[in-house]
């Protein structure tokens, strides 16, 4: 790991002219390959709301063909739900939050020029667009993309004659898998970076919250990812070599796949989770102006939940079959998890109090993700205590449930960082009335989505159904006009999002100058140039203190760069 | 509060509810304190001119208490939360309290085929009713359900019942449930399970002891009108599925 640093220079000895192929296609540059990660997740989060936009027309107006789409059948509705989620988890969220944020954030906050092993990170990012074009063939071959939700429970995805997508359902597999070997290659990347690149001065503690999660997130994912690639081998030689991991009939076990998927699948919800809550710690503070309150704290709950977070995947899975035994087991893991992460929110509604709080774009965003995520945070008790799940498994609660938790993260996170670093990113400010124009237009839509959904949950309304009339005691006019309310609302909110695209390019072309450090903040990112050119440092920054000293007493400044000598 | 939106038609459906009830009124606290004070400290502490922000590292004991409290508070609404599912829990899917009747739900694509025992109160034998797609059960009687599955997951689900169980090929999972009020209501197949996972309900008839007996006559394997109302029903649930 020693001589890694030394590469990174070899690897741009000279930061001269280069042509446009290798400054913007095959950079090494970690900005540019986080805007790589950020505009190719964008673009799979417009196909993925798409998706959402086709699907809940079909449940809001069954029958009738979707403007933009036409009409959605029964397999069309499964393959537009299974690949919603597939692309929001592992094509929206993780490329955005864990590799856009990623690659721009750590070298420039560490203070150093680049990535440990750029062109690995550069490998990564290739990957990383080959299994995105690859999942978007699977619409175009016989048979239409898999159907079989995101989850992919076996048999049903084992076989083409129960699925009914014969190609399909192995592109997936592999498009999934190819995914997973890019992020391999960016989390080895970020945590040893994070490890062995830290400006001179910068102790662990000195490190900003949002380096910290996202190093976290790489670990758990790491540790968690390598029981589903095993799984994703078998069930891929279960689909095309006739093999029988997961088929009963011949010695196999289906639920043997969930234990696999969910080991990964729980640990993944909180790989997100912790680099949008860092997002959140370095906006608030900035915008309150105030000390992170107990940073240490805000550390080990987020490695007591990435530890907890192995031990809670069964949760997923009391009425699948599991011995009953193990429920009780794994309600008390999955209550005690709420505990670190009720604490997190604590610290940081603590944090506001005596701050001087300017409610600017990103700052309304990290405090919307606070005020939602708690609603997401607090219905998941519900389901993980066993009791209630018997009744609330799989229905429309647990859709609400998630997309509270999930929409915070990738949507409301990811925009309190790409509004709180364009500046930083592009050298110009982004415009503010069009950016609260279209938080509210995002915000208020997105509860009216998701709870009506929770009203329907309640009353047993199951999920993955593309037409309700055909259960007598889901087909009351009340609730169809509930699932008239989401769809309207969903549209709303996607409309919403055009006055966010107008801003960025508009901003882009003719916002204001920025400077070096706009929102007066102490983060080294903020003493390089904005944007920062290859190599980031005219001359590499030395550290003298943490990232969160706000309103120290006896200075005229209310900040404290972390690189002003004392 | 489940009740307002879905009949409450077994013996363990309140508790249940219970459970529901309980969590929401925990969480529903916690809810609305933390929000509260969010937005007061928002609205209290905006910026003013002339005013700086305090430092507070949050480091000191004094300070830390304002977390550390309210954290031990959450541990203990979670200790009650989990003795109330548990108990739930062990009563509803560990518990096998013994049985009056059994009846077995065999789950295809896409299709429940439901098998009651006929007029000797026993199943597996010749006079075993078959149906598709339809349950019937006595009031007030203890059933043990036999779940099976031919090809995919399913999931046998009642909600009037609180009732949800997935079914695995090559397992017979066995559970109880015992209707308390009559009625005919939705069973659910909540596994996802191909094209036809939408298409397909099932309804499950809660009968009083006559009316239960009169369908019971209806449809022995003996009687003409039986013949004729579940082979068509049988034959169009099967052709759809391609077998090995």
């Amino acid at each position: 790991m020693a001589e890694s640093v030394p590469v990174a220079h070899e690897a741009h000895p000279h930061h001269g002219e280069m042509s446009f192929w290798s400054k913007y296609v095959f950079s090494t540059d970690h900005k540019i390959i986080a805007m790589q990660y950020m505009f190719t997740g964008m673009f799979m989060g417009l196909i993925g709301g798409f998706f959402a936009y086709a699907f809940r027309m079909q449940l809001a107006f069954p029958g009738v063909p979707v403007p933009g789409y036409g009409l959605v059948g029964p397999n069309a509705y499964n393959a537009l739900v299974t690949n919603h989620g597939t692309i929001m988890i592992f094509w929206v969220a993780m490329p955005v939050l864990i590799a856009a944020f990623g690659n721009y954030l750590i070298p420039l906050m560490l203070g150093c020029d680049d990535m440990v092993f750029p062109r690995l990170n550069r490998l990564s990012y290739q990957i990383f667009l080959l299994s995105a074009i690859v999942l978007l063939i699977s619409f175009f071959v016989p048979g239409g993309a898999f159907g079989g939700a995101w989850t992919a429970y076996p048999p049903l995805s084992a076989k083409a004659q129960y699925n009914l997508t014969p190609y399909g359902s192995s592109i997936w597999l592999v498009a999934v898998a190819l995914e997973f070997v890019a992020f391999l290659l960016g989390g080895i990347n970020f945590i040893t970076t994070a490890m062995n690149s830290r400006a001179p001065g910068m102790k662990m503690y000195d490190v900003p919250i949002v380096v910290w999660m996202i190093v976290i997130a790489s670990i758990l994912f790491m540790a968690s990812v390598g029981p589903l690639i095993a799984g994703a081998v078998m069930l891929f030689m279960d689909q095309n070599i006739g093999t029988a991991f997961f088929d009963p009939a011949r010695g196999g076990d289906p639920v043997l796949w969930q234990h696999l998927f969910w080991f990964f699948g729980h640990p993944e919800v909180y790989v997100v989770l912790l680099p949008a809550i860092g997002i959140v710690a370095d906006v608030i503070t900035v915008f309150a102006r105030k000390k992170l309150f107990a940073y240490r704290t805000v550390l080990y709950t987020a490695f007591g939940t990435g530890v907890l977070s192995f031990t809670v995947w069964a949760h997923h899975q009391f009425v699948a079959g599991i011995d009953p035994r193990m429920a009780n087991v794994f309600t008390i893991t999955t209550l005690l998890i709420s505990v670190p992460i009720a604490e997190m929110l604590f610290v940081y509604i603590a944090t506001l109090y005596g701050g001087s709080i300017s409610l600017t774009t990103p700052m309304l965003w990290a405090l919307a993700f606070i005020a939602e995520f708690l609603i997401g945070g607090v219905t998941g008790i519900f389901l993980g205590a066993s009791g209630s799940d018997i009744y609330f498994h799989d229905t429309y609660f647990v859709l609400a449930h998630f997309h509270y938790t999930f929409f915070p993260i990738a949507i409301i996170g990811a925009f309190a960082g790409i509004t709180y670093w364009f500046p930083k990113m592009f050298g110009r400010m982004l415009d503010e009335t069009l950016g609260k124009i279209h938080f509210w237009g995002t915000i208020i839509p997105f509860n009216l989505v998701f709870i009506p959904l929770f009203v329907l949950g309640m009353a047993g309304q199951h999920r993955r159904i593309y037409n309700f009339q055909n259960f007598p005691d889901l087909a009351h006019p009340w609730m169809q006009d509930l699932r008239v309310l989401a769809t309207v609302s969903l549209c709303v909110m996607l409309a919403f999002q055009f006055v966010f695209f107008f801003n960025f390019i508009k901003s882009l072309r003719s916002g204001k100058k920025a400077g070096d450090n706009p929102w007066k903040a102490n983060t080294l990112e903020w003493t390089a140039p904005s944007p920062p050119p290859h190599g980031n440092f005219a001359e590499l920054p030395t550290v003298y203190r943490g990232p969160y000293e706000y309103g120290t007493p006896g200075r005229d400044k209310d900040y404290w760069p972390q690189n002003e000598p004392a | 509060m489940i009740e307002r939106y879905v009949t409450s038609a077994s013996t363990f459906s309140g508790d249940i509810d219970f459970v529901i009830t309980l969590i929401f009124v925990l969480v529903g606290f916690w809810f609305l304190v933390s929000e509260g004070i969010f937005f007061w400290l928002i609205f209290r502490f905006r910026k003013k001119d002339g005013q700086a922000s305090e430092y507070i590292t949050g480091e000191k004991k004094s300070e830390k208490r304002w977390i550390t409290i309210p954290h031990l508070l959450v541990l203990v609404c979670d200790v009650f939360i989990v003795v109330a599912a548990v108990r739930v829990w062990y009563n509803v899917k560990q518990d096998l309290p013994p049985a009056q009747q059994t009846v077995r739900a065999i789950a295809q694509q896409w299709a429940w085929t439901f098998v009651h025992p006929g007029p000797d109160g026993k199943i597996d034998t010749a006079d075993d009713i078959r149906s598709v797609d339809e349950l019937h059960l006595q009031v007030d009687t203890l059933y043990h359900y036999k779940l099976e599955a031919r090809d995919v997951l399913h999931s046998f689900s009642v909600p009037v019942f609180r009732l949800k169980q997935d079914a695995i090929p090559g397992r017979v999972i066995t559970g109880w449930f015992e209707p308390t009020k009559t009625g005919e209501y939705d069973v659910q197949c909540t596994e996802i399970r191909g094209i036809g996972h939408g298409i397909m309900g099932a309804r499950v008839f809660i009968e009083t002891p006559e009316q239960h007996m009169a369908w019971m006559n209806r449809n022995s394997p003996g009687s003409v009108a039986a013949v004729e109302a579940t082979t068509p029903v049988v034959l169009a649930a099967t052709t759809p599925r391609v077998e090995e």
